[in-house]
């Protein structure tokens, strides 16, 4: 197996100012810096002020970063919001300039940060197709080889020559995935891009990458927070935390790696956090008994799930939604629950036997539907169902995750 | 020495010298992006107007009548033998050309901020066709021209051959003026604002509604110092065959000038591209 990508040192700064919210700077303010230092006569002050009103601050999104990636392997990059995902993918795409260290290179490398970079919403299909094609560095004799083929993977041919702004989003979605999945590039850079359009055109865009790296033994490179895709399409992870690897090895490694250190809590608590909410969780745990915190039930026990609730406003329509996932992060249900007043202790009851023997995950959040987010657990709690005997017992394959009280009658 | 030849296997080497070797390579191999991008800007500017493409004719003819009865008419400015809204036109070609370019390469980068950071490719492109669609409009202008002189009777002298050396000039003083400003307009967005001014006021001081000659022998080297004026000139020289309108100094000096713009405009952009992504 040959090195296509090697990563030495990485290391990428950002300077972050505290008081300013706009990015770029005013001219004003330099030209105002630059007249007190003429006029300062000391000549020292200038340096104070500009510290005083800015505030800047080193930030390192990413820190002493190795790694090699061997030629047909694919690699799953996981990690938290703010890990450093994207910056990593920035860096390795050339969109903006590492801090230190060095990545080297073998073959052509495309990446695919956003699907549909530079639409233009006044083009037609046809036309997008095109520009979309040569922004991502294909030939124009490429694109016009790939046409075809492009038309119809996206499945749009009716609507080749109506302009994009008419289009719905999943047929603007399908098209641009289309173009995108037709790069003809040794390694290929993927962010999050499957978490866009229905979920036949989802499952049709991860065959197509299978596809690609699979039998077309094409390097990848893939940031999702769907466990079940990346485990499905990678063989290899990468598990970022505050800008370093944690962890590099098997995917399925650093799958559980990334579950147990991300998501296993056995209760949560605000602790000393800071209480200032309208409305927030005060504790969040799973009972047996209404009092004792438990994480594994048998397939007889009721779960019994307890949100204690505080705050110091009442909100109007305030609810609570809570999600049960199962140990790849899919969600398997959800129940919401509208409730008055803003101190309050909420039970709810997952009847004994509906959820097969398994590892699940809790996330549950304080909202007014669709019109504001009032507080959440940031540590989905883990519990398990033990096996004690359930139908599936016997069998070694995934079964899935609920029982449904199903009828049989002979007829 | 076994390391080095370990690297020298790789196609690519990020890191923060050996980026800038690669870039002239790779604006070579984005060649076509410079078309497609200035074919679609072609493309949009003109949907879902009725008349379309005509406009590209309409404003510059308009343009040229409020002109011809400013500056002829009511100021009687002497032309010469040469029509005088033919004096206007000429001049007016390389001043809408820079004026427009300089103003669309001025928002450019900005405006296809969401291409910036989400792929790779040089940056330079982006100013770069933004002039390239003028380039289009320079050319409708020109046979208007044509026309006109036609409808004059105005057979143009042998100098026209020169034009396309004064055309280069405009090219590269626009190209570096554009480089620079769109780079130091994503730093400083202030630029959004002087740009509209520096292009009204670059219009009056630069002699497109009178000849150059009209300006004081003592400050011509002086007034040439706007690299525009040499443009212009030789655009009017070129095309009427007027002598009086060459001022040889001035000429040398608009030349020394654009080189150092487009120096300067390329050293700078070159320097600030590597940030673009993290400021826009």
């Amino acid at each position: 197996m040959s090195i296509v990508i090697r990563v030495e040192h990485l290391g990428k700064k950002y300077l972050i100012r505290h008081q300013q919210k706009e990015s770029y700077t005013a001219l004003r303010d330099v030209i105002a810096e630059k007249t007190k230092k003429i006029f300062s006569v000391n000549g020292k002050s200038d340096k104070n002020t500009i510290a005083s009103k800015e505030k800047r601050e080193e930030f390192w999104a990413l820190k002493d970063i190795n790694f090699d990636v061997n030629q047909g392997d694919r690699i799953g990059v996981i990690g938290r919001n703010g890990a450093g995902k994207s910056t990593l993918l920035k860096v390795l795409s050339r969109i903006t300039e590492p801090t230190e260290g060095r990545i080297s290179i073998r073959g052509r490398i495309a990446s695919l940060l956003e699907v549909g970079t530079g639409f233009h919403p006044e083009l037609t299909g046809r036309e997008n197709i095109f520009l979309n094609g040569a922004i991502l560095g294909m030939h124009r004799w490429e694109i016009k080889k790939k046409f075809d083929e492009i038309v119809d993977f996206s499945g749009v041919e009716k609507f080749l020559d109506t302009p994009v702004k008419r289009y719905s989003s999943g047929m603007y979605v399908r098209l641009a995935f289309a173009v995108a999945a037709h790069l003809e590039t040794e390694i290929l850079v993927v962010d999050e891009v499957l978490a866009v359009g229905d979920s036949e055109f989802q499952s049709k865009c991860l065959g197509k990458m299978q596809d690609i790296s699979r039998d077309q033994g094409r390097t990848i490179l893939f940031v999702s927070h769907n466990m079940a895709a990346i485990s499905k399409l990678c063989n290899k992870g990468i598990l970022l935390n505050k800008g370093t690897i944690t962890e590099n090895s098997s995917v399925d490694e650093v799958i559980d790696q990334y579950i147990s250190t991300n998501y296993q809590s056995e209760f949560y608590s605000i602790g000393n956090k800071d209480a200032n909410k309208d409305v927030y969780f005060e504790k969040i745990f799973l009972s047996r008994d209404k009092k004792n915190t438990s994480n594994s039930f048998s397939l007889s026990d009721d779960i019994l799930c307890l949100f204690e609730i505080n705050g110091n406003k009442t909100v109007k329509d305030s609810t609570l939604t809570f999600i049960v996932r199962d140990k790849n992060l899919n969600p398997i249900f959800s129940e919401h629950y509208i409730f008055s007043g803003c101190k309050n202790l909420l039970m709810a009851t997952i009847p004994n036997g509906m959820l097969l023997p398994g590892r699940y995950y809790l996330q549950s959040m304080l909202h007014v539907p669709n019109v504001r987010f009032l507080d959440n657990n940031e540590e989905y709690i883990s519990f398990a169902i033990e096996e004690t005997g359930s139908k599936n017992s016997i069998y070694t394959v995934d079964l899935g995750f609920v029982n449904i009280p199903v009828k049989w009658e002979k007829v | 020495m076994i390391s080095k030849t370990f690297e020298e296997r790789f196609d690519l080497v990020i890191d923060t010298i050996s980026i800038k070797k690669n870039y002239w390579n790779d604006l070579w191999r984005y060649r076509e992006l410079f078309f497609f991008l200035a074919w679609r800007d072609i493309l949009v500017r003109y949907k879902q107007t009725v008349i379309g493409l005509a406009w590209s004719v309409i404003r510059p003819f308009l343009t040229m009548i409020v002109f011809t009865v400013i500056f002829g008419n009511l100021a009687k400015l002497p032309s010469g033998d040469v029509p005088y809204p033919i004096l206007v036109f000429s001049a007016m070609l390389p001043w809408q050309f820079f004026s427009t370019s300089f103003s669309d390469a001025s928002n450019s980068l900005i405006g296809n901020s969401n291409m910036l950071t989400k792929v790779y490719f040089p940056r330079m492109i982006i100013p770069a066709s933004s002039v390239i669609v003028n380039m289009v409009d320079f050319f409708i202008s020109f046979v208007i021209l044509i026309g006109m002189m036609f409808w004059y009777r105005f057979i143009p002298p042998i100098s026209i051959l020169v034009l396309p050396v004064f055309f280069l000039q405009v090219f590269l003083i626009s190209l570096g003026a554009g480089f620079y400003v769109a780079a130091v307009n994503v730093k400083y967005r202030d630029f959004k604002y002087i740009v509209p001014f520096i292009v009204n006021f670059g219009m009056i001081i630069s002699p497109v509604g009178f000849s150059s000659s009209v300006v004081n022998e003592k400050w011509r080297l002086l007034y040439s110092m706007n690299p525009m004026v040499g443009v212009i000139d030789g655009f009017r020289w070129a095309i009427t065959g007027d002598q009086s309108q060459i001022f040889l100094p001035g000429l040398f000096l608009s030349f020394g000038i654009m080189i150092v713009l487009i120096l300067i405009g390329i050293w700078y952009f070159r320097k600030m591209e590597r940030t673009f992504a993290d400021l826009i």
